[in-house]
């Protein structure tokens, strides 16, 4: 068991399975000789050599349809796209290719690609390197949609998205680089599709993702302390395939459902488990699910207003004992 | 601004009533590619009328020899990347007209069992990798295919085709940039119909040869060939191939061709000055090689027995076409993700 940093996670995935298998290569900007603008690839070029670990040129639309081609004549591409927000100029690939093409050519060509990205605000740099999109991906058929929380799922998870034959989209969250985890020694392998439950509670269950958790489950001890409430704090971890029952099985349980997005407030993947919840868990509910997002607004750069603008600790311990109290 | 001449190209290679580099062999192999071709696209443009092939279709009418000359040089294991134009490179490929028409008219015989379309033939067992309907997004796919050879030491290439409108897209100049600066085993080879879509490429282009002027920004040879000219497109094929396969690098080829009707169904190119289709028609790829036949002492009963079989198996795939039932509908339901279904959640 060592601890490491998110940060430092991400190499350790990559470099799990890059050494586990010759035919995943890894390519995107400034990842290989500068070891990544976040310094999430560090090493790697030095282990794997300069033939799996490439520098490309600012070309997203070649990044990730380079990806695809290698994917789908045999290799399992790790690419990298430095920002998220950057996804929308080579959504082509994210929309239209990766997802489609084995439906398309009725299951005559695959697509096992990873594509990693950087999401995620608090880093003060604005409106276009500071959204959390993983909704943009959520929302269309055929992709797989992870983000991780700490450094033991980027590792677990990183490495099963690898293995996974589908194009798997994952989000690191750019202001959990810095934080660290317990990972165990020896090879980390997560299974997609699983939400987990982080704190045990009986009045409400907080359904949270990335860097929300960690505020979820901050938010969930002080309504304890302060207020007596016992909230269950699940990490959601995967969109797509996205874990109902464990979902479904934590509302039974408290009666009251909360989310925690950093999306912006519409069409935000909450809005999406409130309606699978509406639907199918209606009558185990003692009161409206209620979503905690960011507004809808563009982000701003300064720290006092990104600040405000993303669901803070305050926020959500105050809606919730507000709605419990109702 | 250039305004592409609507003139079309002299024919560069000349016969000399013996054979040469290319041989008969290959010569009636790219004769019967181009004669299939044009009687399916005809064909596939008749049942349109007939209301029996639904959706959009794109055809190759006039473009058969870009389609005949680069898939008959191939080499098997290589690896075609078309456009939503892609019924051609298709068939070029030895794909049947009964799966190329079943897919047009929708029915459970279709290459994809009509969950693809027109604008997405594929044949992965042909190495034909996706027609792709958004315009340039192929070029980086088939720069990742020639990666992934070049990573694993093997020997094929790929080729992606497109159409002159495709080089003022970004996914051109980065798949371009990226596959000279990688040295990647990928030809890129841009079909110069004249138009994009609708409208004359010379009216939106900064250069007169959209492809081929803008080959110097990457470090390539200039290269225009005519494209109605299988024999020319073979042998240019031939050495784009070669030079990929030696791990020079990349290839960039404006073969300058013309499209006989609209460029979709709803089409009817009312936009070509008058006259133009007519002295096209006199250059016609289908015509040019049947001449070049004769020229090398292919004798016309031999030439007429390829025509006569093509027609029978357009005929006989047709009739199989119109006979087949509609897709199932279970299939709706999988092939979305890799375990054969379409669950998202548990």
């Amino acid at each position: 068991m060592a601890e490491l940093t998110y940060r430092d996670a991400v190499a350790r995935g990559i470099a799990q399975e890059m050494a586990r298998d010759p035919d995943v290569i890894f390519f995107g900007e400034d990842i290989a000789k500068a070891g990544g603008v976040f310094k999430t690839t560090v090493g790697l070029l030095e282990q794997f050599g300069p033939k799996r670990v490439r520098d490309t040129p600012i070309s997203e639309q070649a990044i990730l349809g380079a990806a695809m081609g290698a994917a789908m004549t045999g290799l399992k591409p790790i690419a990298e796209i430095m920002f998220s927000d950057f996804f929308a100029v080579c959504f082509d690939y994210i929309a239209n290719e990766f997802p489609k093409s084995r439906y398309m050519s009725d299951g005559q060509l695959k697509c096992p690609l990873v594509v990693r990205t950087a999401n995620g605000a608090g880093s003060r740099f604005g409106a276009q390197h500071s959204q959390s999109v993983e909704n943009w991906a959520m929302m269309i058929p055929g992709l797989k949609v992870v983000a991780p929380s700490s450094p033991r799922d980027v590792v677990g998870l990183l490495a099963a998205a690898v293995r996974d034959p589908d194009p798997v989209i994952f989000f690191e969250h750019k202001s959990l680089y810095a934080t660290k985890g317990e990972v165990p020694d020896g090879e980390i392998v997560d299974t997609l599709g699983t939400a987990r439950i982080i704190r045990g509670g009986k009045d409400a269950t907080i359904l949270a993702l990335a860097l929300m958790v960690p505020r979820a489950l901050d938010a969930a001890e002080r309504l304890q302390a302060q207020h007596g409430i016992d909230c269950e704090v699940v990490d959601v971890r995967s969109l797509v395939p996205l874990d109902t029952q464990t979902i479904l099985g934590s509302v039974a349980r408290t009666h009251r459902v909360f989310t925690v997005e950093e999306n912006p407030r519409l069409c935000g993947w909450g809005a999406e488990l409130v309606s699978i919840i509406a639907d199918e868990a209606f009558y185990d509910l003692d009161g409206p699910p209620v979503r905690i997002t960011t507004p809808h607004i563009p982000l701003p750069a300064a720290d006092v207003m990104e600040d405000i603008v993303l669901p803070t600790v305050d926020r959500i311990t105050e809606t919730v004992r507000r709605s419990l109290s109702a | 601004m250039a305004r592409k001449p609507s003139r079309a190209p002299a024919s560069s290679a000349r016969g000399d009533g013996v054979n040469d580099d290319i041989g008969e062999e290959l010569r009636l192999r790219l004769y019967q590619t181009q004669v299939t071709i044009r009687e399916a696209e005809q064909r596939a443009y008749d049942l349109f009328l007939q209301n029996l092939v639904k959706g959009t279709s794109h055809l190759s009418l006039g473009q058969e020899a870009v389609a005949a000359g680069f898939a008959v040089a191939m080499k098997p294991g290589d690896l075609s990347f078309c456009t939503y134009r892609g019924h051609a490179h298709t068939l070029a490929r030895g794909v049947s007209v009964e799966k190329v028409l079943g897919e047009l008219m929708q029915r459970s015989n279709g290459l994809m069992r009509g969950k693809g379309g027109s604008m997405h033939l594929t044949s992965a067992e042909h190495g034909v990798m996706g027609s792709y309907a958004i315009i340039g997004a192929h070029l980086p796919i088939a720069c990742g295919a020639a990666l992934r050879a070049q990573y694993k030491g093997q020997n094929d290439v790929s080729v992606c085709f497109f159409g002159d409108g495709t080089t003022n897209i970004g996914a051109f100049h980065e798949a371009l940039n990226f596959a000279a600066v990688w040295k990647l085993p990928v030809i890129f080879v841009c079909e110069n119909n004249l138009y994009m879509e609708y409208t004359p490429i010379g009216d939106v282009t900064a250069v007169e040869h959209p492809a081929a002027d803008r080959a110097a920004a990457y470090g390539l040879e200039r290269i225009v060939v005519d494209g109605n000219d299988a024999d020319v497109v073979y042998r240019t094929a031939a050495a784009a191939y070669d030079r990929a396969r030696a791990g020079k690098g990349p290839s960039l080829i404006e073969c300058m061709t013309y499209r006989h009707s609209g460029h979709s169904r709803a089409d009817p190119a009312k936009y070509r000055p008058e006259g133009e289709l007519e002295r096209w028609k006199q250059h016609d790829p289908i015509k040019i090689y049947r001449e070049r036949l004769k020229q090398f002492g292919v004798q016309e009963p031999a030439i007429a027995a390829i025509e006569s079989e093509v027609k029978r198996v357009v005929d006989e795939a047709t009739e199989k076409c119109k006979a087949a039932p509609p897709p199932p509908l279970d299939i709706l339901w999988t092939d979305v993700y890799a375990d054969g279904g379409w669950a998202w959640r548990n």
